[in-house]
């Protein structure tokens, strides 16, 4: 117990104001921490010797809807592999701005993660290279992980999408020509 | 001679390949650059399995998950079983009997060998040796035979409960396991006579999908992706649960990070597996497999039958679903391919409040470019064979 309370001090000293709360649910380390400059603070997490969490495991949010405010948390969840430690990190983020700082620079498989998130939750990732939705399809509308979406809406069908720069048979169209001046305007 | 041959014109090709196509097993689309044969670039195009698993799990009991996560990775079912319920009972902060963990280390381990039989097997048939292939699947077979005799199901198995097991071992386990593993062991050498000096089987993987240790960390892989480039991170060994640092087993690691060793971290991991498994049913103690709670654990069926009060208690459960205490909490297990993590919030009531599976081969779907760019369109076959991508899994 006493380790723990000691990385989680370490923790709060480097990164200082940022840190907004701390707690030990079930032996976990959780830190809550404020969006603004969030890469600078995971760059501070991550290539820190005393801290050494080097190993992004996974982001997530979570939908507070009438619960919590500000609505929304960004979860992330990191590592340390050398000293065996696992932190767990929550940024809220307000409804009318939800966007928090990508982590693409740091990690790269943030990528994928990052767009999971905007796809289902609809919260923006600044300066992320390629935001686009990646589970769903890109004419879905709304994010079906927010509460106020209905489990059981039915979205609407959508157009074919234009086959632009798709590889086009024209023999067989051509056949078809050949078949039409032949025969007249019987096809 | 070599100064009169011109250079031929080629122009950048764009190939779509997928998101049906006999190479890719699972619905996934690649959007391929290429020049010639040469790969430029590699968009992957994921979610064609997408079914709105987080967003079921909110609408269901906390117990009525587990079938869900049988259909996340449905090659090792028993796993996403085993992780959900100890992510569940974190919450609880209940931990349950020791015969009970005993199993549960045994039915994951079967269920990884099956994961990787299946990875090795397939892997090995797509490149031609499709005799090495079916001897795999001959083994894979007996291990579900038993997990059939075990379970009820062959793959959607639902086994582990929330504080216990559905029932505990047939009697005859031990030595079915034993009778299994001696043909299965058979079997795998001669796999390892048919691939391991076949030049084609060879050449079609060395040096093929490289990922150093960097850019595999850099993209957030696990597991034997992760190992055969050389990082000896295993869940199993970094953060043990259940039972594992009571058992004796080496976690292969491979150097140079390319097919081939991903593809022999796997048939390590098969040796080490097996040896697990011996080791906890030698071990194996005697007691009951479900925690002591009533809160929690259904009661026997002739209370339910025979007294109003176990009649009650069985609808409460059935009905309202166990209470969960409200919290968060984060819990990952070494699954077939990597760090299988759950997520969950409770807010207090009979059903989560948010599922979150951290899934291990979406994340490795996302550094798949990275290990095709500069290979050859065949290349993609053997690469994504050893991806071992599951569409249950990574599209949710």
């Amino acid at each position: 117990m006493a380790e723990t309370n000691s990385q989680l001090s370490a923790v709060q000293g480097k990164l200082g104001s940022k840190v907004i709360e701390t707690s030990e649910p079930q032996g976990d380390d959780v830190l809550i921490l404020d969006r603004s400059d969030l890469r600078e603070s995971f760059r501070i997490l991550k290539e820190d010797p005393e801290l050494d969490f080097a190993f992004l495991s996974d982001i997530t949010a979570v939908d507070y809807w009438h619960k919590k405010e500000p609505r929304f948390e960004v979860v992330y969840q990191i590592l340390s592999r050398a000293k065996r430690r696992r932190l767990r990190i929550r940024v809220p983020v307000p409804e009318n701005d939800p966007s928090v700082e990508s982590l693409t620079p740091l990690w790269r498989g943030a990528n994928f993660m990052e767009r999971e998130v905007w796809d289902l939750f609809g919260i923006r990732f600044i300066d992320h290279p390629d935001l686009r939705r990646i589970l769903l399809y890109d004419e879905f509308k709304g994010y079906p992980l927010r509460k106020d979406y209905p489990v059981n809406l039915v979205q609407p069908r959508v157009p074919e999408r234009p086959v632009d720069g798709t590889f086009v048979d024209e023999r067989s169209r051509n056949k078809l020509l050949h078949l039409q001046k032949s025969l007249g305007s019987k096809i | 001679m070599k100064a009169e041959t011109k250079e031929l014109p080629s122009e950048i090709m764009e190939l779509q390949m997928g998101p049906s196509h006999p190479a890719t097993h699972g619905t996934i689309k690649f959007n391929l650059k290429l020049d010639g044969e040469k790969v430029l670039d590699c968009d992957v195009e994921v979610g064609f399995l997408h079914r709105g698993f987080d967003k079921s799990c909110e609408q269901a009991t906390w117990t009525q998950v587990i079938p869900y996560t049988d259909r996340l990775n449905y090659a090792s079912s028993l796993i996403n079983n085993v992780g959900y319920a100890l992510a569940v009972e974190k919450l609880i902060g209940a931990e349950t009997p020791l015969r009970c963990q005993y199993i549960r280390v045994i039915v994951s381990e079967l269920a990884r060998l099956y994961d990787h039989l299946t990875c090795c097997g397939m892997a090995a048939s797509e490149l031609g040796a499709i005799t090495a292939g079916f001897y795999m699947i001959e083994a894979r077979e007996l291990i579900t035979r038993i997990i059939e005799n075990l379970t009820g199901a062959r793959l959607t198995v639902t086994y582990v409960r929330i504080g216990g097991l559905k029932h505990d071992l047939p009697h005859d386990f031990a030595e079915s396991v034993a009778r299994a593993f001696k043909t299965i062991r058979k079997l795998l050498d001669d796999c390892d006579r048919l691939l391991s000096r076949n030049r084609i089987f060879l050449d079609r993987l060395s040096n093929v999908g490289v990922i150093s240790q960097e850019t595999a960390l850099s993209y957030c892989l696990t597991g034997p992706i992760l190992r055969a480039s050389g990082v000896d991170y295993d869940v199993r060994k970094a953060f043990p649960y259940l039972v594992y640092d009571q058992l004796d087993f080496e976690v292969p690691v491979g150097s140079r990070g390319d097919n081939y060793d991903r593809f022999l971290c796997r048939i390590r991991e098969i040796e080490q597996s097996m040896k697990i498994v011996e080791q906890a049913l030698a071990n194996l103690p005697v007691g009951p497999v479900w925690i002591d709670d009533p809160l929690f654990v259904l009661p026997e069926k002739e209370k339910v039958y025979g007294s109003i009060e176990g009649l009650m208690h069985h609808f409460k459960i059935i009905m309202e679903g166990i209470h969960v205490p409200a919290g968060e909490t984060y819990f990952a297990v070494e699954g077939g391919n990597g760090e299988l993590g759950f997520y969950i919030v409770s807010d207090g009531g009979g059903r989560p409040y948010r599922i979150r599976v951290r899934p291990p081969c979406f994340i490795a779907m996302g550094a798949f470019h990275e290990m095709i760019k500069g290979y050859m369109v065949a290349d993609i076959v053997p690469t994504f064979g050893m991806v071992n991508m599951i569409g249950g899994e990574c599209d949710r």
